[in-house]
């Protein structure tokens, strides 16, 4: 029963958590906004004022432009693709009877609570280094000359170091979405004679269909927004450099704050696109 | 009645599961023990897995070298600070929206959900440039409030979906029994809220130690946490592949353990409760 009283009291508690936010989403968007119709150059000259959409049209009509789109694309349709497929498959492999199913669990989580400059790191040097890291000792052991993996297929090499990152949530995720999948359905199903990928396609995979979305839809935002691995690896070079490096290195590097401001207006744009779908899901989950 | 699963069935199951949970965890094993290598030994090739003499000189070297305990002190401060100042912030918002709701509850929840999804480099200048004219660029200060930002959605969702299940019944026996709002809060409240709050506590004090975007970019020689500390170690000093696993090991032990603790709230705090 609320009354009066509390509802007040209510909105008093909820204000600072509100205001917060709002302050934070609000100011930096808006000078964001602000930037990206202005020619401005901190060190050669500061605000040189307005100059209408001049920096979207020159934004996406430099030749870095396609480029990252393709290096985002490549890098975050590759990684959705194997960690859902690998995801589904460890996730249906972790349900089944086995003994120490906890410590496997734990050995496959890991790698989601390693900072990423650390797994970027550790992948670059001591596994894809070309002459003393891991993969080098093993091509040498077939006879192979060992690639030098950041630069000579460097878009797979950042690939495959996010993917491990992301495999474990994206199993998790599927595990708990799995475990909840009624046994005596598949029992029945098993019974009656359906063979056993017959009962995946009908039985587990549309069951798992709103976790797959849900997979999906996060790591999407989480991946557009790689920035730690690419830092560490490669610095953007040698074609890995995403819409997010691409902005980063426009503001940060080249200090052309108007040109980056319109580049963020972009990503933002982008990821609210996938943010729509996501909030919808979220959304009607929700019985507030 | 439960499947009956061969003997047998069960061996094939566990062999797998084991093989692949042991590959995938093999990168962080891999750096665990080459920290305990001599640099000789680290690159080794054929590699040696165990039979090494185990020495502790890498971290003893990376403590010297590197003042390695200012930056763990930073990375402490910045995931700690952040996730209590966000905690008292969103404490009472979340609790009043599980106990007193609204009709605008459900699209307040929504909205700022809706902030955790603005992508950090549209706003880096903005936040870079504030953060100079306020004088507070390379600050720790400057890092907690924003972390505490950055996950603040994810505080006030946990805690809202924690707080939603008590019970409002409970509430109202205290009351018919005479207990005072003091007491209702001291003795029934906070204790059904705490495991709540720690998980909740543990999960985003995980996401702010390994945040690697705005501590990157914010931070030089003052405020650097590890994760800033761990990137300046690319070549040449991170070919020296001891020290590199050394310094790995140290940064992200504490948060391993840590994690293993956070694995059932990790589901329903990153999917914002719609995978439970």
């Amino acid at each position: 029963m609320a009354t009066k009283h509390s509802r007040s009291a209510a909105r008093l508690m909820m204000a600072p958590a509100v205001i917060l936010l709002l302050g934070w989403m609000l100011v930096p968007l808006i000078m964001t906004l602000m930037f990206s119709f202005k020619k401005y150059l901190p060190l050669r000259g500061g605000d040189l004022g307005w100059v209408g959409f001049e920096n979207y049209v020159r934004f996406v009509s430099s030749s870095a432009f396609w480029p990252s789109v393709g290096a985002t694309l490549t890098i975050v349709g590759g990684v959705l693709l194997i960690t859902i497929f690998f995801g589904v498959l460890l996730a249906i492999l972790l349900n089944q009877p086995m003994w120490g199913q906890g410590v496997v669990r734990i050995l496959v989580i890991a790698p989601f609570f390693v900072m990423p400059t650390v797994s970027a790191l550790v992948w670059k040097n001591m596994f894809m280094d070309p002459v003393n890291g891991l993969f080098a000792h093993l091509w040498r052991f077939f006879g192979a000359e060992p690639i030098s993996w950041l630069s000579q297929a460097s878009l797979p090499s950042i690939v495959m170091i996010v993917s491990w990152q992301w495999l474990p949530f994206a199993t998790l995720i599927l595990l708990t979405a799995i475990q909840s999948l009624d046994g005596e359905q598949l029992e029945a199903a098993e019974m009656d004679g359906a063979p056993p990928l017959k009962r995946f396609g009908y039985i587990t995979l549309p069951h798992l269909s709103r976790a797959i979305t849900i997979v999906l839809l996060i790591q999407t935002i989480f991946l557009l927004a790689i920035f730690a691995e690419i830092f560490v690896t490669t610095g953007g070079a040698f074609g890995t450099r995403t819409l997010t490096y691409l902005i980063f290195q426009r503001v940060l590097e080249s200090q052309n704050v108007g040109l980056g401001s319109a580049g963020g207006v972009y990503a933002i744009i982008l990821a609210n696109i996938v943010a729509i779908f996501l909030m919808r899901i979220v959304g009607k989950n929700l019985d507030a | 009645m439960a499947r009956a699963v061969t003997q047998q069935r069960k061996i094939i199951n566990t062999t797998a599961a084991w093989g692949i949970g042991l590959l995938i965890f093999f990168p962080i094993l891999w750096t665990i023990l080459t920290s305990f290598k001599t640099e000789a030994t680290a690159i080794a090739d054929p590699p040696v897995f165990l039979a090494f003499d185990w020495t502790l000189e890498n971290y003893s070297a990376v403590m010297e070298r590197s003042n390695y305990a200012r930056f763990l002190w930073n990375s402490i401060i910045i995931a700690g600070g952040s996730t209590i100042l966000g905690i008292i912030v969103a404490v009472p918002a979340a609790w009043s929206m599980a106990f007193v709701p609204s009709k605008r509850t459900k699209d307040i929840l929504l909205w700022m959900l809706s902030t955790k999804m603005l992508p950090a480099v549209g706003v880096l200048y903005p936040i870079y440039l504030i953060c100079i004219k306020l004088g507070v660029l390379d600050s720790r200060g400057a890092l907690v409030i924003i972390l505490m930002l950055m996950n603040l959605p994810i505080i006030v969702w946990m805690l809202y979906t924690y707080f939603k299940e008590i019970p409002g019944e409970i509430l109202e026996a205290a009351r018919m029994d005479g207990a005072t709002l003091k007491e209702e809060i001291l003795y029934i409240l906070t204790p059904m809220a705490i495991p709540g709050i720690a998980s909740t506590l543990l999960l985003n004090f995980i996401l702010a130690w390994n945040e690697a975007f705005w501590t990157l970019n914010l931070t030089a020689a003052k405020a650097a946490p590890l994760t800033a500390f761990i990137a300046s170690y690319s070549s040449p000093e991170g070919l020296f592949f001891a020290k590199l696993s050394a310094a790995s090991t140290m940064a992200i032990a504490p948060i391993l353990i840590l994690g293993w603790f956070s694995q059932k709230q990790l589901v329903s705090g990153l999917t914002f409760g719609a995978v439970k």
